[in-house]
């Protein structure tokens, strides 16, 4: 929309777009209100002697014609703006997984490879992206204006902020949700770079072990594998004392519960399953997970989901 | 058999013994049942947290001069924007209309000796005074950073400060907008005078009965969530923080539930104190009278059922989200066709320039730049770009100062010589109206540009490359800080000085304009009958014949 902000993002030039029409119908309707406004009150003020003629008396026509024009354009912002928020929502393939935690008050960033960043996010221009946004405190917002987007970053929650870079450049990125002293300072780069050097930058600042490796690491530390078995195979299959549910293959596939529903092994029941494990008990398991809550914060969650997801990939 | 051509049933000498001149002791003002007393204790206390909370916004303005922030400390800046919000809207904004001039126009409007409950009234504003003094309290005795918004799990685990303190005064301040919101609607519906039918109502009397059910209704809504969050802050009982097993986004559904109805609990006294004041200056029916009026009752409806726009990018569901979009454009509608009504209402007008009409019409104009960035942030996807930006702080300032305030010195300055009995000076008036308009343009208008390129609110420092439009928005503000302290210099000194005003300066209809300026104790001697619609203005040549 403007020289000043870039449009760095594949949603952002139709959010531009919206905007601009939404410019131009203002201007439009500010113009109307206040060519009239001037128009009378110079025609019509008190002093002028113009003869007035006959009071208009059928004034329901006008209701009825302003009334029914305003409802139609209305209606016409409201399917334009929802259409590309509904499509704002939509993954594309698969994209490339980003774990993104905020915290009083920085941003900290995990990359699949185990690559980890603060108040800094790099990206790969041209290929799906998709964070997956948690906060250890209180409620912040991801907000990168050059990509037109921002999104609540909850506690205990996860929530996905999908999008596709086009530009390489360098982005501001905001907290726009205030969160506490210092909410001002909780501000960093959104670094989009081309694909050859998003590799090596990746490679660059890996090193270490991959995300779902560390989160096997924290597996065995945290003693998640004397019930669930030492690779997720489940309890009582690996020779285990405690029957708990097998991990391998289970994300993203449909769990049984033990109230009669069912639901999906994504991200947030893993998440929710570690923390708050009598919420959704698995159909045919005793309720005896103790819950890790405040044992474990959302950055070791989040190893330990990339762990049960690595497992579901080696599934047979 | 009364018409409006005989505008005043008392005799003029009758002003001696007006309200004013009935007791001149502090009790005979603490412990007044008379609404129009009660009205001016009020005017008083509004006046004082209009100045208290505009001294904080001075203080903001001040601090995003340099991008560093010239105060020096995040904490002092997060606690005045509280403090800012905090008092503007709870002991400003949603009661300034209503507690004075709604407290003292209505009786006199229905042609009734005072309100249904005139004790009920008196002790609405102890309750706003002992909510105001427990507020004030903690804001500057450990005050507060929460924001006016207290968003969980921040304000009940984190924040540190006055929390419980604060919430408490506003939970008792609440329960003052609430009677206050009750004795409006018993007293319009049981204490008009003979001959005045509901369609015979003024559109100020209708946007009252609108607003009280908004405060009826709603302010229930917000004192159980304040409890709530007290509650959760002491003894953590798990309601809102999710570590607990709470949900903060209730938290967030339950406060908009109040605070989105609270926002056209500001802004409908102002459509009905302009659409009094356009007919009587424009010399000329009100143009759509019915359709006004009921623009303003479905707003009132609707506006409990946008509660979700404040939630687009917040987590909650996409379906939500489009069901409040529509929602959220539809509450917009009986906003719009009110400006082509006031439109309609100065075609083929005899247009007059007094300030009350300045003001009028800077209020139709500032209305319709908040009203129309409104759709912006309706539209889903542009809101998630603009949402929690400077953008949606332009937007709601537009509305919320910049369209309400005009329309309470509007309506200031049409009923101060029926008030007080004395004339305002006329020229200052206008100069100040003009000087409002021009200094809130230049205080708001920057903030869109700001918002859309990217600066969100409640930063106390800022990237540099914002300081610009800042320091214009900074600048904008010391105008407008005049322009809000020269009202208070010549309407004070009006008290004194003022040129003594006639029972009806303006020439209007409205029954209030039939008793002498300032109005007897009792109101009327003789109730009025009515026998016409509230409008009824004609031409001047056939006026004068």
């Amino acid at each position: 929309m403007s020289p000043w902000l870039p449009a760095a993002s594949a949603n952002a030039p139709e959010t531009d777009r919206l905007l601009w029409a939404l410019l131009l119908l203002s201007c439009a309707v500010l113009l109307l209100v206040f060519a009239l406004l001037l128009r009378y009150i110079v025609r019509y003020r008190a002093s002028s002697p113009l003869d007035r003629g006959a009071e208009a008396r059928k004034t329901w026509r006008f209701e009825v014609a302003w009334t029914s024009a305003t409802l139609l354009v209305f209606f016409g912002l409201f399917v334009w703006g929802a259409n590309l928020y509904i499509r704002l929502f939509q993954t594309s393939g698969r994209p490339l997984r980003i774990y993104v935690v905020g915290k009083q008050w920085m941003w900290k960033v995990e990359h699949a490879g185990g690559q980890r960043e603060i108040n800094a996010l790099h990206l790969p221009v041209g290929r799906p992206v998709e964070l997956l946004l948690t906060s250890e405190d209180v409620i912040h917002d991801f907000s990168v204006p050059a990509f037109r987007l921002k999104h609540d970053v909850l506690p205990d929650r996860y929530e996905t902020l999908s999008f596709t870079v086009t530009r390489p450049g360098r982005y501001a990125l905001y907290c726009t949700q205030f969160c506490g002293l210092d909410h001002s300072k909780m501000t960093g780069a959104v670094v989009a770079l081309a694909a050859p050097q998003y590799a090596q930058w990746l490679r660059e600042n890996g090193g270490g072990a991959s995300l779902a490796a560390q989160g096997q690491v924290l597996y065995m530390r945290l003693g998640c594998s004397g019930c669930h078995g030492g690779n997720g195979a489940g309890g009582t299959q690996s020779g285990g004392t405690v029957r708990a549910p097998p991990l391998v293959g289970l994300y993203g596939a449909a769990v049984p519960l033990a109230d009669g529903s069912v639901v999906t092994a994504d991200d947030r029941y893993l998440h929710d399953s570690i923390v708050l494990p009598r919420k959704e008990v698995a159909a045919g398991y005793a309720p005896i997970m103790p819950s890790y809550a405040g044992q474990i914060d959302e950055e070791d969650i989040l190893r330990l989901v990339s762990y049960i997801q690595s497992l579901a990939t080696e599934a047979p | 058999m009364n018409t409006a051509a005989d505008v005043v049933t008392v005799p003029l000498g009758h002003t001696a013994g007006s309200y004013l001149t009935d007791g001149f002791s502090i009790r005979s003002w603490l412990l007044s049942t008379d609404h129009k007393r009660i009205a001016m204790l009020y005017l008083a206390s509004v006046t004082m947290f209009f100045f208290l909370g505009g001294a904080a916004a001075a203080l903001v303005r001040l601090n995003l001069i340099v991008p560093q922030g010239l105060l020096g400390s995040a904490e002092a800046y997060n606690r005045l924007f509280t403090m800012h919000g905090v008092i503007m809207v709870w002991f400003f904004l949603v009661p300034a209309v209503p507690v004075t001039l709604g407290n003292f126009i209505i009786p006199l409007m229905l042609g009734a000796r005072d309100l249904a409950f005139p004790r009920l009234n008196l002790f609405s504003w102890y309750l706003f005074m002992i909510g105001g003094a427990v507020t004030l309290w903690a804001l500057f005795s450990g005050g507060l950073d929460t924001g006016w918004t207290f968003y969980t799990p921040l304000s009940t685990e984190y924040a540190k400060g006055q929390v419980v303190l604060a919430v408490t005064g506003i939970f008792i301040a609440g329960f003052s907008t609430i009677a206050t919101g009750l004795n409006f609607i018993v007293t319009i519906h049981q204490l008009r005078a003979p001959g005045l039918t509901w369609y015979r109502l003024p559109v100020f009397i209708w946007s009252m009965y609108s607003l009280s059910v908004l405060l009826v209704l709603a302010t229930p809504v917000l004192a159980i969530t304040l409890l709530l969050v007290a509650f959760e802050r002491l003894f953590h009982i798990g309601i809102f923080d999710p570590a607990i097993g709470g949900d903060p986004l209730l938290f967030q559904h339950l406060f908009w539930f109040y605070s989105h109805p609270a926002v056209y609990m500001m802004i409908l006294p102002g459509f009905g104190v302009v659409s009094e004041i356009i007919p009587v200056f424009a010399r000329k029916r009100l143009f759509g009278y019915k359709f006004v009026v009921w623009a303003s009752v479905s707003i009132a409806v609707i506006s409990f059922f946008v509660w979700g726009h404040h939630m687009f990018v917040a987590g909650t569901s996409i379906y939500s989200a489009v069901l409040f979009s529509i929602l959220s454009y539809l509450v917009a509608v009986p906003s719009a066709i009110k400006v082509f009504n006031w439109l309609g209402t100065l075609h083929k007008g005899y247009i007059h320039f007094d300030a009350p009409m300045l003001y009028a019409l800077g209020f139709v104009g500032l209305f319709t730049i908040g009203g129309l960035t409104g759709l912006w942030v309706a539209a889903l996807a542009a809101d998630v770009h603009l949402t929690q930006t400077y953008f949606v702080v332009a937007h709601f300032h537009y509305i919320m100062v910049g369209a309400m305030v005009s329309a309470f010195f509007a309506g200031l300055h049409y009923w101060w010589p029926k008030i007080t009995g004395r004339m305002y000076p006329e020229m200052w008036a206008r100069i100040a109206a003009l000087i409002m308009f021009i200094g809130f343009n230049l205080t708001f208008f920057p903030q869109f540009i700001l918002g859309y390129l990217g600066m969100p609110r409640r930063y106390f420092s800022y990237p540099p490359e914002f300081q610009v439009l800042n320091v214009l928005s900074s600048a904008g503000a010391t105008i407008l800080a005049a322009a809000y302290l020269l009202p208070l210099g010549y309407l004070v000194w009006s008290l004194m000085h003022g040129e003594k005003a006639p029972p009806n300066p303006w020439r209007a209809k409205g029954l209030e304009w039939r008793t002498p300026s300032p109005p007897p104790t009792v109101n009327f001697l003789r109730t009025p009958e009515v026998t016409e619609g509230p409008y009824e203005y004609a031409p001047p040549e056939k006026a004068r014949g």
